[in-house]
């Protein structure tokens, strides 16, 4: 679709408003290791059984050698 | 071309490093109010050997490590050896319960603002470090393994022994 003439600076200033938009995923800034307080919290566990969490990671673990990247109680340092 | 002057303008927004706790270089200053509101500084204890320790009364690993860290200041203490755990909880009552359940036979000082974990450049929870009589850095922890407490007292005796 070829735009009219006329057309033209809507569709430049509705694209100007657009980038300008994009300035907010600037400010994001992930949380810091000392302020995961919330997130160490019980509730925001993807899992609420700590056993069957456990049980599961235990068996990814020994077909995936992988580990880690749940809860936040040590703040990523994978030691805890 | 394009791609490289993309590459210059991206490294420009990288904050830039300010004196993070790395070992071999002097710690960063570290002035917090106990729970007396004590104003203790970590320069004021130079000439000691010194672990600092950030912690918080969420982080699980944090709690395993204060009956070790006891242990350590009760048998280095004499020796010139000092325990500061900074804690950086945001609400004082989390602390103090965690206190409470859990002693703490050295100083505490409280950063709610967590400015000191910033300038540190502190990469987990408990991060610790072991700083000489000379104020240097010698050591830095992240995290708290059973595997490493023989390797820290070590190297507490080792700063010590040098002081």
């Amino acid at each position: 679709m070829t735009a009219s003439p006329a057309m033209r600076p809507a569709r430049l200033a509705l694209a100007l408003a657009l980038c300008a938009l994009l300035g907010g995923c600037a400010s994001f800034a992930p949380p810091q290791p000392w302020e995961k307080e919330y997130l160490a919290r019980p509730s925001m566990q993807f899992d609420a059984d700590r056993l069957d969490t456990r049980n599961v990671q235990h068996i990814y673990y020994s077909k995936e050698g992988a580990a880690g990247g749940y809860g936040v109680g040590g703040g990523g340092c994978g030691c805890n | 071309m394009k791609r490289r002057s993309f590459l210059a303008a991206s490294l420009l927004v990288l904050p830039t490093a300010s004196r993070a706790a790395l070992p071999g270089t002097p710690a960063p200053a570290l002035s917090l109010p106990d729970a007396s509101g004590r104003t203790v500084a970590l320069d004021a204890l130079r000439g000691k050997v010194v672990y600092v320790d950030f912690w918080a009364s969420w982080c699980s690993p944090c709690k395993r490590s204060f009956p070790w860290m006891n242990e350590m200041a009760q048998r280095h203490g004499p020796q010139g050896f000092e325990i500061l755990a900074v804690n950086l909880d945001r609400k004082r009552d989390d602390a103090d319960r965690f206190l409470k359940s859990t002693p703490a036979g050295f100083t505490v000082v409280f950063d709610p603002a967590g400015v000191t974990p910033a300038a540190w450049q502190v990469k987990g929870m408990p991060s610790s470090y072991l700083v000489d009589a000379t104020g240097k850095v010698v050591m830095a922890e992240s995290g708290f393994r059973d595997d490493r407490k023989a390797e820290v007292e070590e190297r507490i005796r080792a700063a010590l022994a040098a002081r």
